[in-house]
């Protein structure tokens, strides 16, 4: 996982496969840039990212709950068409904003 | 007919939701599983694996999950048993968006529901729970 900031703006890129083994790992660096650096606005790039369940989903749900009292948003870039799939069975695209195409 | 059985005794630690995974990722491939539905049974196993981690066990790593697999060329059954808190009202805990905890979607029996053909557990509090899940294998390619 990497991460940078620009322009008030975490963008976190996201490898490998995100279940409960990392899970907390991902939520507590995003969280201490929201608590200690009062980042509001978050882009998650998945296109490096080949796994996810529902304890991945959490975490970007939990994110999004955080941000949402902050007026803050959490948007997620270049998903992986299968990776997708997984997404749209939660129901996170109903309430996350997907960004198609994030050159960064 | 060849059956191919496993039995994989682990304890109940979350980096063990990722060997399990690859695990049945592994026999997928062995067995030509279309990718989609290789993709589909490494969720179904996670979440399974997750639940018996997190809810049967409390996240107590002193206890151990079983991930029991047994694949024909016709299907792949997959239990995965704990001796955990187990779950009340099983009925209510297969429903959507059904969670115990705020950080969690209540997902899990969704995505397993979802992704196999066959889903059934079997809960009694203070003994343990075990999800038993099938997936029936397409016909994929003549033998020859």
């Amino acid at each position: 996982m990497r991460k940078r900031i620009e322009r008030q703006t975490l963008h976190v890129y996201l490898e490998g496969e995100l279940d409960l083994h990392n899970a907390d790992e991902l939520k507590e660096a995003i969280d201490i840039e929201i608590d200690k650096k009062g980042i509001k606005n978050i882009v998650l790039h998945m296109e490096k990212l080949t796994f996810i369940d529902s304890s991945g989903l959490g975490v970007l749900l939990g994110r999004y709950k955080k941000l949402l009292p902050l007026g803050g948003k959490l948007k997620i870039a270049n998903v992986p068409p299968n990776i997708y799939k997984i997404m749209e069975l939660s129901g996170l695209p109903k309430i996350i904003e997907f960004l198609p195409k994030e050159t960064a | 007919m060849k059956v191919n059985k496993m039995v994989f005794t682990f304890s109940s630690l979350p980096e063990n939701v990722t060997i399990s995974r690859m695990l049945l990722s592994a026999l997928g491939s062995q067995l030509n599983l279309p990718i989609n539905e290789l993709e589909e049974l490494k969720v179904a196993v996670s979440e399974a694996v997750s639940n018996s981690i997190i809810h049967g066990y409390k996240n107590n790593p002193e206890a151990f999950v079983t991930l029991e697999v047994e694949s024909s060329p016709k299907k792949i059954s997959i239990q995965v048993i704990d001796t955990g808190c187990g779950i009340p009202d099983v009925k209510q805990a297969m429903q959507a968006s059904y969670s115990t905890d705020p950080e969690r979607m209540g997902l899990g029996f969704i995505f397993m529901q979802s992704f196999m053909d066959e889903v059934k557990v079997e809960s009694e509090v203070n003994r343990g729970t075990k999800v038993i899940m099938t997936k029936y294998l397409k016909n994929l390619e003549p033998s020859h």
